[in-house]
């Protein structure tokens, strides 16, 4: 609560910016408005309104919600399952070991196989998991950054044993490893040899796996990380441009590339300012066209369509009154709508102290159905344009934006300030700022620092890992290593080596390892000895 | 102060676990509350830890993990602990604990639980009132 001004009862708010709330606002405050420059139609330059002339009027957004997590056994057959439902979009968590490249006999990776996803340690693992299921008939959408390169190559192989040409695949890499330095952690390499690796994936997808979506830029996690509203954006899209500039240099333009991006993009969280959210996306839309057209010449209108997908933030849920938190992810879900989302995934009332129950998952998808077909609010596209407040809060944001991606390029871009760390540290200490609002009540979170009621304190439920998963990887890994040719192993893995240490492409040279039924750890640690690893800086 | 110095303090991350930014809210709130903190940083194992705590010459080690291991690695912690010959130091966990672990972790020797959403006082609090500030 702001304190009162002498002599009046009116609240005083300060945005996230840190600027003053005015009580309404007016055409005075866009006195240099105009209309053609500012938003234009839906879906046309600069996309302030929408990166299409229709909107929710043609399609709404697609609902997705994320269900439980898989064993590597059941995987293959709930995908089967999905598929039998008429689901064609395929979803997969790898777990913590897979996803930072050790094997599952690996002891650092002890407590963590098969947990949160599947464990992969060769192509057999990976080819087991789609059995069975026509890879040219679905799409597969995969979490994945540091190890994106060899899980891309594994997929290629298991559609080839399939029968299926590789440019009929489908699916997504997440791909984004820059914001793993600065939230979420799964980094293996240093930023610079790891920007490369991310340059080869999309190489090898525009040449040869077109269907393919290869990076998938996130502002989510900076965002739980303590990135404020327009941070939560413009951190993406100066990472977004590190990509595009390492494929440039490989002799690729403009719309070659950025028509292969998306954006995940938050909305909710701790800080959740339901205007500010809205302002934040447009804001982003409009400034992602300009950077595009004016610092990077494209010409493909699709070069300058802002596309992402949103996320409804967890951070901001609580676990006392949890059934409150149904009425807060309402609030995401129509800020996200206002924004233009073009697909949405909702966070679940129980996920801060429990693995997502069938009904929170249901509930979150029915908070979506009934926005979109109950209440008319996706029947005109982005009804707040032209609001006073929210047009001028859109130039402010915008503004800001341009402000914080002058500022990284002043500090020598934004991989100098991962590696000093200085990106991580201001999160982190914007993350404690807020943390110490909260814990003052100066934050208002209802039902935790006001309106509060005794109620029986929830539980927390975790993850268990089976032991016998574990062990039955083990097994597995062991028993391939016993039976493969070790010599071909052992060249292939030294050609790949080869391959690095000359900057080539590594993708092409990753078949034949794999094929020798060669471990994801082995050939991680081969590439180590080239890249080197990550050392975080001290970043508190 | 303890002794005539201030509370030292390392708080760790161990395993695979990437979630970090309680443990770096709560090196701050030390910081602020006057003790002398080290974080490990993500991706530690047991042994360098205990490491770290011997040569630090820490008064408590705090683990943080939101990733369900815990049981284990205090597990392993407590006995590597032990092995060096480090006898009084505290040691704190936090993160996500359900309730019946929160027991299990105190029988097995830690001094004291945190789960997620406890206050940042209460954590200060423990602190103090153990360690006789």
């Amino acid at each position: 609560m702001g304190k009162k001004k002498e002599g009046s009862d009116v609240r005083q708010v300060i945005s996230s910016l840190g600027s003053p709330v005015k009580v309404y606002y007016s055409p005075k405050d866009l006195t240099e408005f105009e209309y053609d420059r500012d938003l234009g139609k839906p879906g046309d330059y600069p996309f302030t309104r929408g990166i299409y002339p229709t909107m929710y009027r043609s399609a709404l957004w697609t609902m997705r919600q994320y269900s439980g997590q898989a064993t590597s056994e059941s995987t293959n057959e709930r995908f089967k399952f999905l598929m039998s439902h008429g689901q064609t979009g395929l979803s997969l968590a790898f777990d913590l070991p897979t996803q930072v490249g050790l094997d599952s006999d690996d002891p650092l990776a002890e407590d963590d196989v098969g947990k949160l996803g599947v464990a992969v340690d060769t192509l057999a693992d990976f080819e087991r998991i789609f059995e069975g299921i026509p890879l040219d008939q679905v799409s597969t959408s995969f979490t994945i950054n540091a190890t994106a390169p060899v899980i891309l190559a594994m997929y290629v192989l298991a559609g080839e044993k399939q029968g299926v040409d590789q440019k009929k695949l489908r699916g997504t890499i997440q791909n984004d490893i820059l914001k793993e330095y600065i939230a979420r952690g799964t980094w293996i390499f240093p930023p610079k040899p790891s920007i490369k690796l991310v340059g080869d994936c999309v190489e090898f997808c525009v040449s040869e796996v077109p269907r393919f979506n290869a990076i998938s830029v996130s502002g989510t996690h900076i965002r739980e990380y303590g990135a404020n509203a327009v941070q939560s954006i413009a951190i993406p899209i100066s990472i977004a441009q590190v990509y595009i500039e390492e494929v440039m240099k490989r002799g690729f333009g403009i719309d070659d590339i950025a028509p292969l991006l998306s954006f995940h993009l938050p909305v909710g969280g701790r800080d959740f300012n339901f205007f500010e959210d809205i302002g934040k996306l447009r804001a982003g839309r409009r400034l992602w066209s300009r950077l595009m057209k004016e610092k990077y010449q494209a010409k493909d209108p699709r070069s300058l369509q802002f596309r992402f997908s949103t996320g409804g933030m967890g951070g901001g849920l609580t676990a006392d009154q949890p059934l409150n938190n149904i009425a807060r992810a309402t609030a995401y879900a129509l800020a996200a709508i206002f924004s233009g989302t073009r697909s949405m995934n909702l966070a679940c009332f129980d996920e801060v102290y429990a693995i997502p129950s069938d009904l929170a998952i249901r509930t979150s998808l029915r908070i979506q159905q009934v926005l979109a077909y109950e209440t008319g609010v996706g029947d005109v596209v982005d009804p707040l344009g032209g609001s006073y407040y929210v047009e001028s809060l859109t130039n402010e944001m915008e503004a800001k934006m341009v402000e914080i991606l002058e500022s990284i390029e002043r500090k020598g871009g934004i991989v100098q300030e991962i590696e000093s760390g200085e990106i991580q540290r201001e999160l982190a200490r914007q993350s404690y700022l807020l943390q110490k609002k909260l814990n003052s009540g100066e934050r208002v979170s209802v039902g935790v620092n006001r309106f509060t009621v005794e109620e029986e304190e929830r539980d927390l439920e975790i993850y268990k890992v089976d032991p016998e998963t574990r062990d039955r990887q083990i097994a597995r890994l062991h028993r391939i290593k016993e039976e493969r040719d070790g010599a071909r192993v052992a060249r292939s893995l030294e050609k790949l080596e080869l391959v690095a240490k000359a900057e080539e492409n590594i993708i092409p040279f990753l078949f034949e390892p794999l094929k020798a039924q060669a471990t994801l750890g082995e050939i991680i640690s081969t590439l180590k000895k080239v890249y080197g690893e990550y050392k975080e800086p001290a970043t508190v | 102060m303890m002794n005539g110095r201030r509370i030292r303090i390392l708080i760790a991350k161990i395993g695979l676990d990437g979630h970090d930014v309680g443990a770096k809210v709560l090196v701050q709130w030390l910081r602020d509350q006057g003790m002398e903190v080290i974080y490990t940083g993500l991706r530690q194992t047991v042994e360098q830890v205990v490491e770290a705590a011997l040569q630090e010459a820490v008064d408590v080690v705090g683990v943080s993990i939101l990733s369900g291991s815990h049981l284990s690695i205090a597990n392993r912690l407590l006995q590597r602990m032990e092995e060096r010959g480090i006898k009084d130091t505290f040691t704190l966990f936090g993160g996500t604990i359900p309730k019946e672990d929160v027991r299990t972790l105190k029988a097995m020797g830690v001094h004291g639980v945190f789960p997620s959403h406890a206050h940042l006082e209460e954590i200060t609090d423990f602190i103090r009132q153990n360690l006789k500030y």
